[in-house]
């Protein structure tokens, strides 16, 4: 079983050996609404915890979507670009946004455990 | 600064609404429905939309009041006939669009809806115009609710009968609970739908009382914007401002035609120009080839040349697709002109297009 940790930006991180799957958490999809875009890192990005990595459109906005660990991008999810509905299906599933290869694992220390996001959320409503 | 309300601001937030500031107010932008779901139940049962922040302004008086009027409003009104509604616009002397409106001839007055964020400043224009005495009344005291969609008509009906027998752009005064009512056919959503002038009290109950029809739900200024957009009506103070023209709006229509010749009113001599000798700039239908989606202020090309600029821009859940509108180059504004749209950086191929994306008929 893999771990998984979460950022106060919403976004989950499913850690596996080196490589972490990214998505956005079902909390932040249920704020955005109705997906109808999403656009995804190519494979060999180089990305910075922090940074903008991809990008979610709702009918409402597009909000950017960070990454939670600094490394190189191994695959984004062509699926939800295609079916961008998927995010709302199954945030913490299917509707994965990037695969990455972690490069600094020590920032994993810094993320959270989901009892300590679910109370983050409930904390700081938006 | 703390925003207004309006009558039915307790009734939102007990529907479960998120508010948000708009034009002065806080206002609804969506219920538990979520934008794209109420957006497709406008489309295809019947929505209510609180319009209410948006300025009811009567001016009473005798028969000097039209062409007074008319100075500044470039219709016709002695066409207009007892109850019937036409869209035009409040003019100023740079051939601009100060705010778009709905008038209504009434039996005593001419009637007008004007837009929240515009009202105060559009009646001290219209009262800079009035030479001769006339009354202005800014209805505090009523409520505007919309009832939007392809049950609207028989929904409203049950509850208001007669109002089934108005035709599109025309009103006439009804009774609810025993209290009257103005109703006109008319909305802002590219469906067939009615807007209901009514007292601050009854307000409510009135919402309450459609609500009792399963097909009815309230719907938030979310997607009020996508429908308004794919129905390829204008949001002022994005589609237009007062530095464009009708003409460069392509909004002719809300001319009187006589009045397109003559040009006998405020800001005419530009609008006679535009008219004569071309625009440098139109509003246009902009399709994404793709799936991107180009908002506001998103950049557009021609040729590595920047030509123009998206005003409106979103999903259409109606269309399944990315819609946009906005100005560009006269010389690039044909329909199926190929352009691109810069959107974080990048640019996207789209064509410019008819407008509008979504059509529907209306009771004519």
């Amino acid at each position: 079983m893999s771990e998984v940790k979460y950022s106060k930006k919403h976004e989950w991180v499913s850690i596996d050996g080196d490589v972490g799957t990214v998505g956005i958490t079902k909390h932040a999809t249920e704020q955005l609404g109705d997906i109808v875009f999403a656009e995804v890192p190519d494979a060999g990005k180089a990305l910075t915890s922090g940074g903008e990595a991809a990008v979610v459109e709702s009918v409402k906005a597009a909000s950017d979507v960070y990454t939670p660990v600094t490394g190189e991008v191994v695959e984004g999810n062509a699926a939800i670009v295609a079916e961008p509905a998927l995010i709302n299906q199954d945030p913490e599933g299917k509707g994965w946004f990037f695969k990455i290869k972690i490069t600094s694992p020590d920032e994993l220390a810094a993320l959270m455990s989901k009892a300590d996001y679910d109370k983050f959320v409930e904390e700081n409503p938006s | 600064m703390s925003h207004l309300k309006t009558a039915l601001f307790d009734f939102h937030k007990a529907s479960g609404a998120k508010l948000v500031p708009f034009a002065g107010y806080e206002m609804p932008v969506q219920y538990p429905l979520g934008i794209a779901g109420e957006h497709t139940h406008v489309r295809t049962k019947a929505g209510i939309f609180d319009v209410s922040h948006m300025g009811q302004f009567s001016i009473i008086g005798d028969e000097t009041v039209c062409k007074q009027l008319e100075q500044i409003v470039p219709i016709d009104l002695s066409l207009l006939k007892l109850n019937q509604s036409k869209y035009s616009y409040l003019m100023n002397d740079q051939g601009g669009i100060d705010d778009d409106l709905i008038v209504t001839k009434l039996e005593d007055r001419i009637s007008i809806v004007l837009n929240a964020g515009c009202k105060h400043n559009d009646i001290k224009q219209i009262k800079t115009v009035f030479k001769q005495p006339a009354e202005f009344v800014l209805h505090d005291e009523l409520s505007l609710i919309a009832l939007q969609g392809p049950k609207a008509v028989s929904i409203l009906e049950s509850f208001i009968p007669g109002v089934s027998n108005l035709k599109f752009m025309n009103g006439g005064s009804f009774s609810f609970k025993d209290k009257s009512v103005y109703v006109t056919r008319s909305g802002y959503t590219g469906e067939d739908g009615f807007e209901v002038s009514i007292a601050n009290e009854l307000a409510q109950t009135f919402c309450e009382t459609l609500l009792t029809n399963a097909d009815v739900a309230m719907i938030g200024l979310g997607a009020r914007d996508s429908l308004r957009l794919e129905a390829g009506l204008c949001l002022y103070g994005h589609d237009l401002n007062p530095e464009i023209s009708p003409i460069e709006a392509d909004l002719v229509f809300g001319i009187t035609k006589h009045r397109r010749e003559t040009c006998d009113f405020i800001g005419g001599s530009v609008v006679k120009d535009h008219l004569t000798n071309g625009i440098k700039k139109k509003r246009v239908g902009i399709q994404p080839e793709g799936t991107i989606i180009a908002r506001e202020n998103a950049k557009v090309f021609k040729d590595d040349k920047e030509i123009g600029l998206v005003t409106s821009g979103g999903y259409g859940p109606s269309v399944s697709a990315a819609v946009a509108m906005g100005y560009v180059d006269f010389d690039c504004s044909e329909v199926g002109t190929s352009v691109e749209l810069e959107v974080r950086g990048k640019k996207y191929p789209a064509k410019v297009c008819l407008l509008p994306f979504y059509k529907k008929s209306y009771a004519k």
